[in-house]
Parts: structure tokens; sequence; C-alpha cells
């Protein structure tokens, strides 16, 4: 704990708010301790009694788009089991927004007004330095296709031919590492297959509408274009919960009232962004536990 | 068994029937994607270095390492004689000890590490105590101490020294680094 970061870390709660509240979003909490967490391959949950605590806010969230709320956004604990390093903490705060009728896009629009306006709110400009690095959120952007920067990079292309543990060790030896670090980097339209809740691009289903932001080399954001066919992702679901029970991993169950809910969600798109990484960004700190008001 | 999520900076590991210590570690995890655990590893046997990535789903071997406090007694031809608390006793190969035989003094305790049995290193106390035996004369009035010149200390073992460092002077080595420390007393 150090009080400068503590600061910075309120400083970038209210500038999120002030973002959130001048564009007509409603701040939304939904619960946290949840029976069903999304069934994602590599994402654990941490028990809690006869429940799970969540590792997302983002199928509850979906239930109220569905519901017909159309701009929400929520900032709160997530938990992840066995998550723990320089830029991990099993208990991490997260900040998800969605909109109704939009896709990825809007919300990479979003996100390119919202860095530069945090950023001028927190630290009076679009620009930091970083452990040495200089960072500026203006434009213009990086944008790149995890296609073409594996194909550069590891040399092999993993939409045409996906294979998991090789996606995953190229991804965090190759493809991070050489990420620009001067400015914001957009990877985006990620393989089918690693992007559990998004959409298939319409034009080529080997591809979800999924980006992620780098910022100063850290995966900072996750955005999809939702999927919103419920049977599509019952099946996701159901193939995934094999998959763990095959690696002997839990097996949640499956959450049927927001199955059930989906139908009635429009089209959407929708992002989670790690705001522990933003403040460590923005106030210097080299490790994420700097940023914690306390370390348990 | 060890797996992935147990590894850790200093955790001992096999592999390939070698003994392995992990001197750095680092966690790494796409937000969708599995763990990775990316390690810098010691060869405790000959020393040299990798850098190896584990997925979550890996195991590692326990290596089969232990390690006991002995005695030094006495050196006879090459063999270096130890001693445990019951006057059993174990020889030790110059090979095994490395430069740390020339640290040795008699009744200093040390720990001796076991590889499935066999000898395969030896922990001193962190600091021994050396009397310089040679080195040239440092210029008079230089108290610098990042300028060093060799010595040969009681032993036999060759260290660099500051400057200002005579021979019959008293000094302090780290035996984790080789590297002088500091003066304990002037000739």
């Amino acid at each position: 704990m150090r009080r400068d970061h503590l600061i910075c870390r309120s400083r970038v709660l209210q500038a999120l708010r002030r973002f959130f509240l001048q564009r007509d979003f409603i701040e939304v909490e939904t619960p946290v301790r949840i029976p069903a967490p999304a069934l994602e391959l590599h994402i654990d949950a941490e028990l809690s009694g006869d429940a799970y605590l969540r590792t997302s806010p983002e199928l509850h969230m979906k239930r109220l788009l569905a519901g017909g709320m159309e701009r929400i956004y929520q900032m709160g604990p997530c938990f992840r089991r066995g998550e723990r390093g320089r830029i991990h903490h099993p208990e991490y705060t997260m900040l998800e927004w969605y909109r109704a009728h939009a896709d990825y896009e809007d919300i990479l629009r979003d996100t390119r007004a919202l860095l530069p306006e945090l950023c001028m709110a927190v630290v009076g400009d679009t620009h930091f330095t970083y452990l040495g690095r200089r960072i500026d959120v203006g434009e213009p952007w990086h944008e790149m296709s995890v296609r073409d920067l594996f194909m550069r990079e590891a040399g092999w292309d993993p939409i045409a031919d996906f294979d998991a543990d090789r996606f995953d060790l190229d991804l965090v030896n190759k493809i991070e590492p050489i990420l620009p670090g001067d400015r914001p980097v957009i990877l985006r339209d990620y393989p089918a297959k690693v992007a559990a809740l998004a959409r298939l691009s319409p034009a080529d289903h080997a591809v979800a509408e999924r980006w992620e932001l780098y910022l100063g080399g850290m995966e900072l954001a996750n955005a999809y274009s939702e999927l919103v066919d419920a049977v599509e992702q019952r099946h996701r679901f159901e193939v995934c919960a094999e998959q763990r029970r095959a690696a002997g991993r839990a097996v949640y169950p499956l959450d049927e009232a927001f199955l059930a809910a989906l139908p009635c969600m429009p089209p959407s798109g929708g992002i989670a962004l790690g705001v522990d990484r933003l403040v460590m960004l923005l106030s210097g700190a080299e490790s994420i536990e700097d940023v914690l008001a306390c370390c348990v | 068994m060890y797996s992935a999520s147990d590894l850790r900076k200093g955790l001992r590991i096999e592999i390939d029937g070698s003994p392995y210590i992990v001197t750095e570690f680092r966690f790494n995890k796409p937000g969708k994607g599995q763990a990775i655990y990316n390690c810098k590893l010691k060869n405790m046997l000959t020393g040299s270095t990798m850098s190896k990535s584990y997925r979550s789903n890996d195991k590692m071997d326990k290596p089969a390492l232990s390690e006991r406090p002995l005695v030094y007694s006495y050196e006879d031809s090459g063999q270096y004689v130890f001693m445990d608390e019951n006057y059993e006793q174990l020889e030790l190969t110059a090979e095994v000890l490395g430069d740390m035989r020339l640290f040795l003094e008699e009744d200093m305790k040390v720990d001796v590490l076991f590889y499935n049995g066999a000898p395969v290193g030896v922990t001193l106390p962190t600091f021994v105590v050396k009397v310089i035996e040679f080195t040239e004369p440092g210029a008079r009035g230089n108290t610098a101490t990042n300028v060093l010149k060799p010595a040969t200390v009681t032993g036999g073992y060759e260290v660099n020294v500051p400057i200002f460092i005579n021979q019959g002077d008293t000094i302090r080595i780290d035996t984790r680094t080789g590297e002088y420390s500091e003066r304990v007393a002037t000739a």
C-alpha cells in the first residue's frame, strides 16, 4: 500500500464514473456470490460455500440488456482462483460496460474516447511515463489483426489452423513481448475457439468479433460483439464443460436464467477492463499489489 | 510430483534426470488463455542455466535431494573428510567441492547436498575469514574501493581485493559469490 497510489486509484474511479455519467450509462451492481459462473476453459472460480464468487459480472449484465437496459456499466470485485503474479491478483477490480444495438466497433469508439479523457483527468495530460517508458494514449492507436501478427511473429495462421496450446504459448512468449509500448494497441479478430461469448464474424466463421487492448505491454481490456444466439451459447458451454471435465477441472452448472434471457437480448457490444492495471499504469506502480489498499 | 502452480523462485525440480533450481519465475496469463509459467532454471550439478515455459497442466518431478549438516575434518590426498554427529566419516572429492574446498577449515560446520544419495554440493557459512598471503603493494594513500587487485589467501584461494589491502591483512569473503566482502584487521 502506498498513499500516492491509492490517491491515484480514487481519481481513476471518479474519472471513470464521470465518463459514463456524461454518456448516460447506468451504473449497476449485480451479485458477487453466484450459483453458476460462466464456463471458460481457463478461468477457475473460487468456491463460496455452496456457490461461487463471480469471475466476471458478464452473464448478469447481459440479463439486464435482455430486460431492456441499453447502456450499463459496473465496477467491482471479481475473483479468479490461482492467478497471482506481477499483474494478477486472485481478487481484483473489473470494469465492464455494455451497449445494446451496438457491436465491438462501437465499444472501440468508447474506449478511444475513454483513455485520453481519463488520462487528462488523472495526470493532466494524454501521456505519462510508466517504468521509464513514455506512453501516449492519444491518437493514432496501433491496430493489428491476430492473424497478421501470428503470421509475422510466430510463422503460423491461428485462424486457419487453430492449435490451442500453441496459441497461448506463442501469444505470451512471441506476441506480447513485441507489441509496441508507446501507444495503445488493439489486437483484433481472434480465432473463433478463443471467444466463448462472442459473435462470429458474418464474413468468416473462423473469426470471432473480439479485440483486446494492450497498454504498456499489459493486457488491459477484452471486448466482444456479444453472442445472442442461445442455442449456440448453450452448445459452447456444453463443449467447454466437457473439456473441463476431461482436464479434471471443476465443472460449473449452466446459468439457465442467462440462457433463458438471451433470446431477448438485442445485438450488443461489451467490454471488461482491469481497473487495477489501469491504476498501475497511471500511478507508476510496478506490481498490482502496490495499487491494492490491502493485500490478502 | 509438482504441478505448474507450485512453481516459484527457489523450487527444485527434476528435468531429464538432473536437479534444477528455479532462479527466476514469471506468471503469465492472457485473460482468456491458459496460464504460462516462465522459469529460468539452473542445473544444480553443472551450474548451466536454461529458460523453460510450463503450462498449467504440466507436472514436474521432485528431485531426490536432501541436506545433512557435517563437520569438516581434514584433507587426505585429494579426498576431503567430513564427519556427522555420530563421527561417521564421509569423503568428498575436490570436484564436488569446487572452489569451496579452499575455504574449508578444521571443525567448520557445512551443509552437504545429496542427490539420489550421492553428495553433489556443499554450503559453507556465508562468510569465511582469511589472511592475505600474497598481494602486490598498493599505491600509498590510495583508499579507493572500486579499484581491485589480485590476492592469494590462506588455503590458496585467489580473490580480487581493493588496492589498500596489504599482505598479512585479514579479510572476510562471501562464500555465495566468492568475492571480497570487507577488511577485518590490518597486519
